[in-house]
């Protein structure tokens, strides 16, 4: 056992502070909460991937740096730390190059992967519809054959990235006969086509960052299919622990936490500063605890993952417990701060630009994407503990 | 980075869950909890047969010359199993401070009695005040002559009925001072109080008890941050107990909920069962991976007070959320007093309040944030 990381590790976290912080000072962006699914910034992305940090792990014969996961989780940490506008590529360099690496034929990692790398694939994610949540295999969306090519017709929802997207990643039905769950497909294909059209869904924040994405007799060629045909179900399982799994659950408003911690050093109340207000203090390190025990259990899925195996009912574990300390935090923090808690980021005397009020809104959909709390705890139930089905 | 267990490692683990699965079932723990003495003669014998005396200690004082981390694997098998004894103020709040600031003369005194099973010792830090500050101190040892007289009362002192030796942490002129006291010195009268772990913390009253200044623990007047320190290493080897603790209630709870059927099917397969279920796993495995980093940072030396306070703050509060859905999911079967339950459940709430509770290492916690 060794909680030490190594000295190029220690290195490397520092070579991406340095980058990030040369970046703020610059005024290249400012750091915000949920940059990483919000804060669409092709240039951003654009030098993030001359620093060679997408694919941080695919192998190099596939243009990555054959880095371990834990590098990339120290990446990670450093750019959800900073608040970096990172969305363009997240999902590509998360998931989607990891699946290509994993299930694409030789042409697709050459077609697909190059510009994954390059920053190029805004992706979205097209997975639930209004019928399939939870129950993801319940999905309609159908991509029936047509000579050289599949016809794509139905709706998504929820579809992360959707608004920005050129690329999206698709779970459509394949074989409509099939028990539901061995009838689906992947395919991974640009959005610019005749048929594709997309409607933002407003969240409680004001934002958008998920959307409607309705295909209508689109017509994509084979070659978009991602692995074995009717195999698409059991591929995504392996995909979400990789989704579910980053320090995006744990951290994904973490400019918060550091803005309140500084927030209730500076700001006086009766002549004295709320840090030194036992009940703030208390609040304070129960959060800091929160996040230290999270933050193991994400080096442990990192960990895991170096080993070679698929975070399972780890990520399950650690998506419930980082999420349920994000929503903490962003609660906590409009009580620490009070009346003033209650401002939106446009209002008047608004402390700390609004990010408590953006927070505590937003969080509410973190124990709900990539995996609801109640189904990752009946996974984890399941497969860890082993509880019986019936 | 590397949060795996080393083979010996796993072995201890497995030889120590074995030889306590055989020796101490929980019929045992009963015995030797309503026993005068608190612990069996025979099975701590055994032990330290074994070498868990001195498992982390030198080799030159009868010790196997393993490290904390090492006797952290074995107290997480005494926390599953509900060890009853002075193994805990023998060796982890005594050994370890003689070890750690002993003269030589002391350590070649006194470690090797340890190591062997011949001596108990305990520490005897809290007073009336129930408190783990320096200010909680009121004894004091008056310097006179060759001696310190020592005189107050110390209460919640463990196994300080069969203990042979006790550190006692006493005012002196200018500070806090350490004295390795002779047990049977004339002036020390002990009462056993009555615990909800029914473990055997004392009241140990020191009547003018006097001793020799070559029994000085350390630096006189130096001691308060030692006593620091024994607090600091005394907390993580509760977690690790306290993880032992609350696995072993999962486990039951599990195994429970896949036997028991109500309305025709396993509880266990009820989703709200299954949510307890994974929220106990949940806090289980971050009470074991705090316990084990801050134990791993005690064995390698390196300063480690932030994270001794959160992993203690974390296990207080998580083993009383992990007792609370054991017992739920267990129904009126859990608090029966045959049923085996109800010895985590004691001793889960007793370990939340020794050494700090999360109030206490939580403000630990905050001045490391520079709150």
């Amino acid at each position: 056992m060794d909680f030490r990381l190594s000295e190029e590790q220690d290195k490397f976290r520092q070579e991406v502070r340095d980058f990030l912080e040369g970046e703020i000072k610059q005024g290249l962006w400012e750091p915000s909460c949920d940059a990483w699914i919000m804060g669409h910034n092709p240039e951003f992305t654009k030098r993030v991937s001359q620093k060679d940090w997408i694919g941080l792990t695919w192998p190099k014969e596939y243009g990555g740096q054959g880095r371990s996961y834990v590098d990339r989780l120290i990446l990670t940490e450093e750019m959800l730390r900073y608040g970096a506008p990172a969305a363009c590529h997240w999902f590509a360099d998360r998931q989607i190059g990891g699946a290509v690496v994993h299930y694409g034929t030789d042409q697709q990692k050459k077609e697909l992967l190059p510009m994954i790398l390059k920053g190029e694939a805004y992706v979205g994610l097209g997975m639930s519809e209004p019928d399939a949540g939870s129950d993801l295999a319940s999905l309609k969306t159908k991509a029936t054959e047509d000579g050289d090519d599949f016809i794509i017709d139905g709706q998504k929802t929820w579809t992360s990235g959707g608004g920005n997207m050129n690329w999206i990643y698709l779970v459509a039905r394949t074989d409509p006969d099939a028990v539901k769950h061995k009838g689906i497909s992947e395919f991974f294909f640009k959005t610019d086509l005749p048929g594709v059209s997309v409607t933002p869904i407003e969240d409680i924040t004001g934002g958008v960052h998920f959307n409607e994405v309705f295909f209508e007799n689109v017509r994509i060629p084979k070659t978009s299919l991602i692995g074995e045909r009717n195999r698409g179900f059991y591929q995504i399982l392996n995909q979400l622990d990789y989704e579910r799994s980053g320090m995006e659950r744990l951290m994904a408003n973490y400019p918060l936490f550091e803005a309140v911690i500084k927030y209730s050093k500076e700001t006086k109340q009766n002549g004295k500063p709320l840090a030194e207000d036992p009940l703030v203090r208390a609040k304070l390190a129960q959060l800091k605890i929160e996040f230290e025990i999270g933050r193991l259990h994400m080096y442990r899925i990192a960990m895991v993952m170096d080993e070679g195996r698929a975070p399972n009912w780890e990520s399950s574990m650690s998506k419930v417990y980082g999420t349920a300390f994000e929503q903490h935090l962003a609660g906590a923090a409009i009580e620490i701060l009070g009346l003033y808690g209650q401002l939106s980021p446009e209002s008047k005397r608004v402390p700390m630009r609004g990010m408590a009020y953006h927070s505590y809104l937003s969080s509410k959909g973190y124990s709900l994407q990539a995996g609801s709390s109640e189904v990752l705890k009946n996974i984890l139930a399941l497969r860890k503990l082993e509880l019986p089905n019936q | 980075m590397n949060l795996a267990l080393s083979e010996e490692q796993e072995m201890l683990k497995t030889m120590a869950r074995d030889v306590l699965a055989d020796k101490l079932p929980k019929t045992a723990v009963k015995e030797i909890e309503e026993s005068e003495e608190g612990y069996s003669a025979e099975l701590w014998k055994e032990m330290a047969g074994l070498g868990w005396m001195g498992l982390a200690f030198p080799e030159k004082y009868g010790g196997s010359g393993m490290s904390f981390l090492d006797l952290a694997m074995l107290l997480e098998e005494m926390g599953r199993a509900c060890l009853p004894g002075p193994y805990f103020s023998t060796v982890v709040l005594s050994g370890f401070t003689i070890l750690d600031i002993g003269t030589d003369g002391q350590k070649d005194e006194y470690l090797p009695k340890i190591s062997s099973g011949e001596a108990i010792f305990t520490l005897a830090l809290t007073e009336p005040s129930a408190s783990y500050k320096e200010s909680g101190i009121g004894t004091k040892a008056a310097a006179e002559g060759d001696s310190y007289v020592i005189s107050g009362t110390k209460l919640f002192v463990p196994d300080a009925n069969v203990a042979d030796y006790i550190l006692v942490a006493a005012r002196t002129d200018k500070g806090i001072t350490l004295f390795i006291v002779d047990a049977k010195s004339p002036g020390i009268s002990t009462t056993v109080l009555k615990t909800i772990a029914n473990d055997k913390l004392c009241e140990v009253v020191f009547d003018k008890v006097k001793v020799p200044k070559d029994n000085v623990l350390g630096e006189p007047d130096q001691g308060w941050p030692e006593v620091e320190k024994i607090i600091q290493r005394a907390a993580v080897g509760k977690c690790c107990e306290m993880t032992g603790c609350i696995q072993q209630a999962l486990d039951m709870t599990v195994e429970y909920a896949k036997d028991r059927k109500q309305y025709g099917r396993p509880i266990g397969s009820f989703q709200v069962i299954q949510h307890y279920c994974a929220d106990m796993a949940t806090d289980v495995d971050g009470t074991r991976l705090s316990a084990y980093q801050a134990a791993w940072m005690v064995s390698v030396g390196l300063p480690c007070t932030q994270e001794v306070a959160i992993a203690k703050a974390w296990a207080g509060e998580a083993c009383q959320r992990v007792m609370a859905l054991a017992h739920q999911i267990h129904g009126a079967i859990g608090v029966t007093i045959d049923h085996d339950l109800q010895y985590y459940t004691r001793r889960a709430k007793a370990a939340e309040v020794s050494f700090g509770d999360a109030s206490f290492h939580r403000e630990v916690v905050a001045r490391e944030m520079g709150l």
